[in-house]
């Protein structure tokens, strides 16, 4: 193991925790942005450090394809090669050869596919993962798992929860560098309680440096996902940092944070950003609306970074979606916001104040949502006068249901029972 | 806007300190423009911008018509003007209404009544009361008068036309022009040198701060005609003002410009260089220039798409301090460029931007010291030399 995780406060089920990896001393709970192949778009490595940073994901599958393992491993691995000092994680590859292709088939061995490259067929074993991700060189490896989405039902949840199951030894088995890099296994079984607990006695039993919540953040129900991760949250050990995979949207990791998760990542940041949407304590903000034209606020007033202090919505209008330099000062933006929320998330736990920073936290957003009506096209002007005696199924209708606010208030009161 | 004249090389090349605005450092001359889009570099945030050298890079370039995406004049006035709008108080802006890039002259659709351009968002016909109500509005240090560019095809006749609108246009902008703001006069002419010496010389009779020498980098280009059509234009030109070009960017062309006493330079090169996926390597001693024939160079720069620089650690010049050479390998950049990523072009900026202001630095250096002459023959010939020895089917070529 090549981790120490220690939990330096809590909140019920929230845990302020001090994640040391071979490269960086994290705090959680910790939002990592995606670094697909190796950049974060567009943004300096010295950028990444100012806005807080800690761990960075990289994708092996397209690490593999380019510039390859080989050459990353022969310059002196990932680090090295985009000169960023601090942690690393990568995922094992499985994951996009499921969504971005077409032709993948997993078959016990592993997962077959065509070469996007020369269309020869292809296969990645869990061994092949492993050496992968060996290669790079990340401070925290993932186990390659069956992934299936959780749209789907019947018996190939269960037939993916074991080979899941067995493929984790096989990774075990294949990883050479425990001592530099820590393997994470993988929770799956769907939205099935009985299957996901199987898979995490399974996982616990095999003593892993961490664990990772996997097969969520894809199109199932708000309610099913918030029960799957505090299912796997209450069975997971307290020494190990929890990752729930996949997930990016603000209010999923308050939520996530207060079941006792630790990590998230997600392209939606940066991908939103080139989009032309700003992450604000509002929701979002929709630099793209001809509203933003002639405003010359930043976009988040309350916000410190080097985009809020020097530019306004109206100048990050005119460019988004049209210069390169629009896409990359919102990513910063949404990316600062992102690491602020994590550091608001652990140091409102350690302190004992995480209840008022979760109610300001929804709190900021109907308020701004009422004021600019306009410009958060969510809500009907019928809602504004309930606002504050119903806030909680308006917070944002998008992403919010009763149940979830229900677990979520459980959770932030004495002795909640799931 | 203040600018002096201190040194004079045997055989051309003058030196200069120019103060602009509200841009405190003392930006020294020959000195190159940034290009920009809508003010801010193409691909260098702002932080970064901060860590090219200091005053050399506080000059910055801007298309008037960048904004016609927006924001508009009275936001942008609002806000308190182009250097509020990118937060870049400490710099000094040019405005120009052509970028050499995106948005370019169409001499077919200029009538009398403005200048028509090619822009992103379409042609646009830009009237000189329009283009003064925008620069009230952007409030640059400097702004060149909106000219009437042609191509060296034009006939003589529509040369002729387009010297007589530039000068009535420059009457028209005088009239409009913004207080604390310093106008250059804009000189047209053509590949014609008795049409440059007639609109060279009704310019210099105008109350002007500076000269703004156009019609270059649109089409062709020729070595000798360029020198000759600005040693007419120079020749008609009082000596205290400033003289700045737009479309000369090779260092050939720059050291063109120097020789015949030009002060500031506007081009595209380094944004077609970084778009282009290559970096700059040229030393600026000649002792040095003859020994980096490697097969991958044109002697000027590398390309760092090819695949030989797939495991090559080394920065892009191990003795250059910018930033992507301080942090990033060429291996690192090769892949950022195969796999299309962003970060590929800033650090590209970043190096082009920072090895071509070292590149007028030595310029300076040499003007000051009198050897400006011998060094631009110098120059001139290890390119030539060198170019002898590149193959034809050269990467860089």
């Amino acid at each position: 193991m090549a981790l120490q995780f220690e939990v330096l406060g809590r909140f019920n089920r929230a845990r302020a925790a001090r994640l040391t990896l071979p490269h960086y001393q994290c705090q959680t709970p910790l939002f990592m942005p995606v670094g697909t192949q190796g950049t974060i778009k567009g943004l300096a490595t010295n950028q990444l450090e100012e806005i807080g940073c800690q761990i960075i994901l990289g994708n092996t599958y397209h690490l593999a394809l380019r510039p390859t393992t080989e050459l990353i491993d022969e310059l002196g691995g990932l680090h090295e090669f985009m000169n960023w000092p601090r942690a690393l994680l990568t995922d094992s590859g499985g994951f996009q050869m499921v969504s971005l292709l077409d032709l993948a088939e997993i078959t016990e061995e592993g997962v077959t596919f065509r070469s996007p490259v020369d269309g020869k067929p292809m296969l990645l074993t869990p061994e092949q993962s492993i050496r992968f991700q060996n290669q790079i060189g990340a401070d925290i490896i993932m186990a390659l798992d069956d992934v299936v989405k959780t749209t789907i039902t019947g018996p190939r949840i269960e037939e993916a929860m074991y080979r899941t199951l067995r493929w984790i030894d096989r990774c075990i088995k294949a990883h050479e560098k425990p001592d530099t890099q820590n393997l994470f296994g993988i929770v799956q079984g769907g939205l099935d309680p009985v299957l996901r607990d199987i898979c995490l006695r399974g996982m616990v039993d095999r003593d892993l440096p961490g664990y990772a919540i996997g097969g969520l953040a894809g199109g199932e129900d708000k309610d099913s996902f918030w029960r799957v991760v505090a299912q796997c949250t209450a069975s997971l050990p307290e020494d190990k940092p929890r990752y729930v995979m996949g997930v990016g949207y603000p209010l999923d990791i308050v939520v996530c944070s207060a079941l006792g998760a630790d990590m998230y990542d997600c392209v939606y940041p940066t991908r939103t950003a080139r989009f032309g949407t700003a992450l604000v304590p509002a929701g979002v903000l929709k630099l793209t609306h001809n509203a933003m034209a002639d405003d010359i606020r930043p976009i988040d007033p309350a916000c410190a970074c080097m985009v809020c202090k020097n530019y306004s919505r109206a100048y990050i209008h005119s460019m988004v979606t049209k210069d390169a330099m629009g896409s990359q000062l919102l990513s910063y933006h949404n990316l600062h916001y992102m690491m602020k929320l994590s550091r608001d998330l652990h140091s409102s736990i350690l302190h004992g104040k995480f209840p008022e920073f979760v109610c300001k936290f929804l709190q900021n957003m109907v308020l701004i949502f009422t004021l600019h009506i306009d410009v958060f096209c969510c809500l009907k002007s019928t809602h504004i006068h309930d606002a504050y005696d119903h806030r909680w199924d308006i917070v944002n209708p998008l992403t919010v249901t009763t149940g979830q606010l229900v677990l979520l208030d459980l959770s932030l009161h004495p002795a909640p029972r799931f | 806007m203040k600018f002096v004249v201190d040194a004079w090389s045997k055989g051309g090349g003058r030196a200069g300190v120019l103060q602009v605005g509200s841009c405190p450092a003392l930006i020294e001359t020959p000195a190159l423009l940034l290009s920009t889009r809508k003010a801010l570099p193409n691909f260098i945030p702002p932080d970064l911008l901060r860590s090219l050298p200091s005053p050399d890079s506080r000059l910055l370039q801007f298309s008037p018509l960048h904004f016609l995406e927006g924001p508009s004049a009275n936001t942008i006035s609002d806000i308190g003007g182009v250097r509020s709008l990118v937060s870049l108080h400490e710099f000094g802006f040019a405005a120009i209404p052509r970028d050499s890039t995106a948005i370019l002259p169409e001499f077919d659709c200029t009538n009398k009544l403005g200048a028509s351009f090619n822009t992103p968002s379409g042609r646009h016909l830009l009237k000189p009361a329009e283009y003064m109500r925008m620069l009230a509005a952007m409030k640059p240090d400097i702004w060149a008068s909106l000219s009437d560019e042609v191509p060296s095809r034009a006939t003589d006749k529509r040369n002729k036309l387009s010297v007589d609108r530039t000068v009535k246009w420059l009457d028209e902008c005088i009239a409009l022009s913004p207080p604390g703001t310093a106008g250059f006069g804009a000189i047209v002419g053509g590949w014609d040198a008795l049409e440059r010496q007639r609109c060279a010389q009704e310019v210099a009779k105008r109350n002007v701060s500076g000269y703004w020498i156009g019609g270059f980098g649109l089409e062709e280009t020729s070595d000798q005609i360029t020198s000759q059509l600005l040693r007419v234009v120079v020749e008609n030109l009082p000596e205290e003002k400033p003289r700045l070009v737009s479309g000369l960017g090779l260092p050939e062309e720059v050291l063109r410009g120097v020789a015949q006493g030009i002060d500031l330079f506007d081009s595209a090169y380094i944004h077609q260089l970084t778009t282009g996926g290559f970096a700059l390597t040229f030393p600026f001693e000649a002792a040095k220039r003859h020994s980096i024939s490697d097969g991958m160079s044109d002697g000027t720069k590398i390309n760092l798409r090819a695949d030989v620089y797939r495991k090559d650690t080394s920065p892009i010049m191990k003795s250059c301090h910018c930033y992507t050479c301080m942090n990033h390998t060429k291996a690192y950049i090769n892949h950022l460029l195969n796999v299309r990523e962003m970060l590929a072009q800033t650090l590209l900026e970043i190096h082009n931007t920072y090895h071509y202001l070292g590149f007028f630095q030595f310029i300076r250096r040499v003007v000051k010291e009198g050897r400006f002459q011998e060094f631009h023959q110098e120059f001139i010939e290890t390119r030539r030399g060198h170019s002898r020895v590149v193959p034809a089917d050269d990467v860089c070529a």
